[in-house]
């Protein structure tokens, strides 16, 4: 309503539910995306260095389409 | 809607599944459909109390699906409302008694050889057995959701083991909405809860407390005297399904002297 407003919780349910749904459509297991995570990671590590701790994966809801977002940092 | 089996469901138990099984068949008979509502959850059955029906109960669809009694014999007539009937479920019989096949057969004879215009179908709640052979007769279905997270998520599941189904007519009720709640930004909208599950809109039925009294006296509160906002709607989700282009209601909280006056200056 207000731009200086904290985020409504209606905000934060509806972009929670995305979300869960994201996963729930995609019938993918949290667990399983732990197992993506490792394959990923081992792929590109016959690349360039990069480590476990600094990688994030995670399915986000963009207008109609669910992406796979891979957030890697490349080591210099 | 051109489905005449109609499957009400919601996927999460407590959103009013049974409530708007009740309040649309009884007002779609006033609209002049013959209309006959099943209560499916065998051994939970609760559409003969909240319809107040239940001191009548002789026979039940597992008597009929097994051949104790004639499917006339286990239709209850509302004596209230005409060409409203109940075929209630079983309290007592083991639920794996009813089969999807036999009970696809049952619809089909009461639409078919019955003269039935529209049959309601109560589900269980849950994505089991029971809620697949509910939907097994059905055409089309009005889910059921709360503007609230686990309702949503529940029914987007349901919705997809609709279509799996090849039950394709589906149509969205939002139930038990707080406008006041929605404006200060602690409820989800119409609008979000439509927006996350895609389906079309069939009604909005706001939270009203003259539902848990209409429940406790066994009286649908489409047939009660008094006018409330819930009753209102459940009789337009009714016309809305023969057809008829309702508006929605307007539920923008802001009522009284000050809140009209707001609403003439654009405030909020």
């Amino acid at each position: 309503m207000f731009w200086w407003r904290r985020k409504s919780s209606k905000q934060k349910a509806k972009e929670r539910l995305q979300l869960v749904l994201a996963y729930d459509r995609a019938k993918l297991a949290p667990g399983q995306v732990e197992a993506l995570k490792a394959d990923l990671l081992e792929v590109l590590k016959r690349y360039f260095p990069t480590e476990d701790k600094e990688m994030e994966i995670a399915f986000e809801q963009r207008g109609e389409r669910v992406v796979l977002i891979a957030d890697i940092p490349v080591r210099s | 809607m051109e489905a005449r089996a109609i499957v009400v469901t919601s996927g999460k138990g407590g959103v009013g599944k049974t409530t708007t099984t009740a309040n649309v068949g009884a007002a779609l008979a006033r609209e002049g459909e013959k209309v006959a509502v099943i209560d499916v959850d065998v051994g939970l059955r609760n559409l003969d109390v909240v319809m107040g029906l239940e001191g009548r109960v002789v026979f039940d669809l597992i008597d009929v699906l097994e051949g104790r009694c004639k499917m006339r014999q286990a239709l209850i007539r509302d004596k209230r409302v005409e060409n409203l009937y109940l075929l209630p479920a079983s309290q007592t019989k083991d639920k794996d008694a009813l089969d999807p096949k036999i009970f696809r057969a049952v619809v089909k004879h009461l639409l078919e050889d019955e003269g039935f215009d529209r049959v309601l179908i109560d589900s269980p709640a849950g994505i089991e057995r029971g809620f697949q052979t509910a939907a097994a007769p059905a055409e089309g279905a009005l889910v059921v959701v709360n503007p609230e997270v686990s309702s949503v998520r529940d029914a987007d599941r349901i919705i997809g083991m609709l279509e799996a189904q090849g039950v394709s007519e589906n149509r969205l009720i939002v139930n038990r909405l707080r406008p006041k709640m929605v404006k200060r930004g602690d409820m989800l909208g119409v609008d979000d809860v439509q927006e996350i599950l895609g389906l079309p809109l069939i009604g909005i039925v706001p939270e009203d407390e003259a539902i848990l009294v209409s429940t406790n006296v066994g009286e649908p509160i489409v047939i009660r005297k008094e006018r409330t906002a819930a009753g209102k709607e459940f009789r337009n989700i009714a016309r809305r399904i023969r057809g008829e282009d309702v508006p929605f209601p307007d539920l923008d909280p802001a009522f009284g002297f000050w809140g009209t006056v707001r609403k003439i200056f654009g405030g909020r």
